[in-house]
């Protein structure tokens, strides 16, 4: 199963040398590997703010920062989070690398439009680190009006503008993985067969090609507000706030599985290698992905519950958003069943994928409270909220990010990192992450609401174990940072299949040429056909 | 909640039993799930683990339908009960009774404004009767805020422009956090107040006590003429606008067509627009007066519009413990 390294020194990292060679390149796994620096940055610049925050809520009064400035924390924590690292963290990075090399594909369909979204990203970001660093902005990432549009003193419409550009960076890669997908797969690999890391990339592109034009424009419209009066969502000019609600979770409900559908597809690889066995039912999940993605866009009013929306309409958001959880729901079971009689292996990607399984089940389950109307009146913009997000987006997609990026990271650099640290960082970041928000699920159902700077004593024992969490987080997430870089250096060289897993991108070398295969694979069978697949009836859900 | 480590916040409306046995159903299902999902993980993480590299390939699972049916089927139908139950509580909350007293409270940046229609004004804090339904009518000077009180499970977002309402019935005397939930500024965390729930007698010592301005409704009437409204709204109905004498809660002819009920939005829209919706049969020439009246004051003409048609109710009481800070 494992086969030696060929000698082999022609790869996409050694192939050309000098900084221009990078920044120019137009091969996917380079610009993955651009993707990979400016999301790491993101992610710790966006850390860095929440580290912040949480030493802000040690004790019950604004005594740390000001408000002002406490206001500004939250809300670069929020956008840095969101739209320079959880949107683009798996699509841009792995998504990028790994969609051709699991397809069996020299590139992507438009190699330059890919560079070209990466330097859409940049100025994008520039904007967002620019308004951070020089003004701040105080609007939450949510960007309610009146207060975006009108009333916020802060440099709303800079950053408003890089989002507004960024998006476009998202729709690129989007539209890219989607022609790439339908175009470009090897001979031999019909739809059924592909990865299910490539259907959950097929229904997240969906998303982004049709989510983020909306919220690009939703922008604009407040930055011609804000500069020009245009009236649209201040009624002291004739305008609807809640205009603005509906048009912001038109994208940023379905943004969320932007987030979360690529681990998902993350998951199902890990536990697929790990076990040795077909995902168990393979065309189900496969569905559950696309799904959700359609699902995805009829649950917006779910965030506006108490908005003053109407009582009916907030009946079928409320009705859509159970319609929505079952097939998450019926992933989890899915990746369970697949454990079950597998050659189960606990290399540290796997553990990281029982990371997810876990968080993603309770913040799954307490989507079930959130969609409950009776019950989110009560928890709505409370702590409850903030601890279910982060238990999909933090637990869930962060958890799936890092399995993929230990499991693939072999392929990606050639080396292997060292497996006993590794495994202490999954562990590390588990037991952090669950001190750091289960706390905040008994603080929001409480009452304590979100964004706020200071609070009633009586909230604070559940703040203090929270914090402590997050220092126990910080310093897991710099745990892999860390022996990350070392690795490169020290790790032991990778052979091409280190894990004996199937797929394609495991039959060419580590790293991979930049034509990514000496000769084109053609496929005989379908994904996961670890056991000899001929006289075997595959199950076919 | 005697204990250091509360889970639940004191349950002092009659939504907070509700919401609370949902929750702890909820909670129930969460635990089922977690426990089942974790279980099946670690028996056969442990059971099935790969003991070398030799291991044989394990055979793909065959079949797998009915299971693929039975754990959709199943959350589903468990949803659907939550669905249901969650609606039912919503409506509860959204539905007030028809008795009930009437408050009405102005959030601007970072205060919370109540005025009592017997003429008491408050800031941040609201006195209310142990057991009486008590319905808000709220709207925002300037960005979204948001009413939430936890200790009665309920909150509803404020908004600038129009009126949105929320309602309880308090069941236990008490203190409780009045908090803004909907971010609104630099000082939204202090944007903090308190519900103060008051046996009936205590309340009405607390009503009597303290120099008013008057009722709501009188203070609303001074204006009406102040304003020179009665110059065109006379009450014998020759006036160049409408008599608008007993006209709150009426259907009335639109100029053009159509049909509008005179409700607290349609007063108010007709006050800020008066060009919006004419009633029939008369010219659009009613002068705006946005940004001549305050929020408050909007509130006062309402409730003296409102008040003209119950005659026979004392439309005033002196009463009023605080002065408003403005």
């Amino acid at each position: 199963m494992i086969t030696e390294a060929p000698v082999d020194t022609g790869n996409y990292i050694t192939s050309h040398y000098g900084i221009k060679s990078w920044l120019l390149t137009v091969d996917h796994k380079r610009i993955a590997l651009l993707y990979l620096i400016a999301i790491t940055f993101f992610f710790f610049l966006g850390g860095a703010f929440a580290v912040m925050i949480r030493l802000e809520l040690l004790t019950p009064q604004g005594d740390l920062f000001q408000s002002e400035t406490y206001n500004k924390l939250f809300t670069m924590h929020g956008i840095i989070m969101i739209f320079f690292f959880l949107v683009p963290s798996i699509p841009a990075t792995l998504g990028n690398f790994l969609v051709p090399l699991m397809i069996g594909a020299r590139d992507l369909a438009f190699p330059r439009l890919n560079l070209a979204s990466w330097y859409i990203f940049i100025v994008g970001g520039c904007f967002s680190v620019f308004a951070a660093i020089f003004g701040g902005v105080d609007t939450g990432w949510t960007f309610y009006t009146p207060y975006s549009s009108t009333y916020s003193n802060t440099w709303v419409t800079v950053t408003a503008m890089g989002i507004f550009i960024t998006g476009f960076s998202s729709i690129l890669t989007g539209l890219n993985f989607i022609v790439t997908i339908h175009t470009m797969r090897a001979p031999g690999l019909s739809w059924f067969r592909l990865p299910l890391f490539i259907w959950s990339h097929y229904a997240t592109s969906l998303i982004m090609i049709l989510g983020t034009p909306v919220v690009a424009v939703t922008m604009l419209l407040v930055g011609l507000e804000r500069m020009f009066r245009v009236p649209i969502f201040d009624p002291a000019l004739g305008g609807d706030p809640v205009l603005f609600q509906h048009l912001f979770w038109f994208y940023s409900h379905p943004a969320v599985y932007i987030m979360i559908l690529p681990a998902m597809g993350v998951v199902s690889e890990l536990v697929a290698a790990s076990t040795r066995k077909p995902v168990f039912g393979y065309k189900v999940v496969a569905f559950a992905s696309i799904a959700i993605a359609v699902f995805g866009f009829l649950v917006w009013g779910h965030h506006m519950f108490v908005s003053g929306q109407s009582v009916y309409a907030s009946l079928v958001f409320s009705f859509l958003s159970y319609a929505v959880a079952i097939p998450s729901a019926v992933k989890v079971f899915n990746w369970t069943a697949t454990m079950h009689k597998g050659s189960n292996s606990y290399h540290t990607p796997m553990l990281y994928a029982f990371g997810f399984i876990g968080l993603f089940t309770i913040g799954g389950l307490t989507g079930l409270f959130v969609a409950a109307l009776g019950v989110d009146v009560h928890v709505h913009d409370t702590y409850f909220v903030i601890a279910h997000f982060h238990y999909i987006m933090v637990g869930g997609a962060i958890m799936g990010y890092l399995g993929g990026l230990h499991f693939w990271w072999p392929k990606i650099t050639g080396r292997l990192y060292p497996e006993l640290p590794a495994k202490l960082s999954a562990f590390t970041i588990f037991v952090g992450f669950n001190l750091t928000f289960f706390p905040q699920f008994v603080l929001g159902y409480l009452g304590m609401p979100r964004r706020y700077h200071a609070y009633p004593e009586e909230f604070q024992v559940l703040n203090v174990m929270s914090t402590a969490g997050a220092s126990i987080l910080a310093f897991g997430y710099a745990l892999p940072m860390l022996y990350f870089l070392w690795s490169l250096k020290w790790g032991k060289h990778a052979s091409p299949n280190p894990w004996g897993a199937k797929g394609l991108e495991w039959l060419t070398t580590s790293p991979p040429p930049t034509e990514n295969f000496k000769e084109m694979p053609v496929v005989t069978e379908p994904a996961y056909a670890y056991a000899p697949h001929k006289g075997v009836k595959v199950v076919d859900v | 909640m005697g204990s250091r480590l509360p889970i639940l916040p004191e349950q002092a409306s009659t939504f907070a039993g509700q919401v609370d046995a949902l929750y702890f159903f909820l909670v129930g299902i969460s635990l089922f799930f977690s426990l089942l999902i974790a279980g099946l993980v670690a028996y056969f993480a442990v059971k099935y683990r790969r003991r070398s590299e030799h291991d044989p390939i394990p055979k793909p699972a065959t079949g797998g339908t009915t299971l693929e049916i039975v754990w959709s089927v199943i959350p589903l139908l468990i949803s659907m009960v939550i669905f249901v139950w969650g609606a039912s509580i919503f409506f509860t909350i959204n539905r007030p009774p028809d008795d009930a007293l009437e408050i009405y409270v102005v959030a601007k940046q970072w205060m919370w404004k109540l005025q009592h229609r017997d003429g008491q004004r408050e800031i941040n804090e609201l006195h209310i009767p142990m057991g009486r339904p008590v319905r808000l009518r709220m709207t925002s000077e300037d960005v979204i805020h948001s009413f939430y009180v936890p200790s009665f499970r309920t909150k509803q977002d404020v908004l600038p422009g129009r009126y949105t309402t929320m309602w309880f019935q308090p069941t236990k005397p008490g203190k409780y956090h009045l908090f803004c939930a909907e971010y609104c500024g630099t000082k939204h965390s202090g944007m903090i107040g308190w519900v103060y729930v008051l046996d009936p007698p205590e309340y009405q010592a607390w009503l009597s006590g303290g120099a008013g301005e008057g009722s709501l409704a009188s203070r609303g009437e001074k204006l009406f003429q102040d304003l020179a409204c009665t110059n065109c709204h006379k009450s014998d109905g020759s006036g160049r606008g409408p008599n608008l004498e007993g006209l709150f809660g009426k259907p009335i002819e639109l100029e053009g067509g159509g049909k509008v009920t005179v409700d607290e939005a349609y007063l108010r829209e007709s006050i800020l627009s008066p060009q919006a919706k004419i009633a029939a049969g008369f010219q659009p020439i009613m002068p705006t007066f946005q940004g001549l009246v305050t929020e408050d004051q909007l509130l006062q003409l309402i409730e003296y519009i409102k008040s003209t048609g119950k005659k026979d109710e004392p439309a005033a009481q002196p009463a009023g413990k605080k002065k408003a800070a403005r």
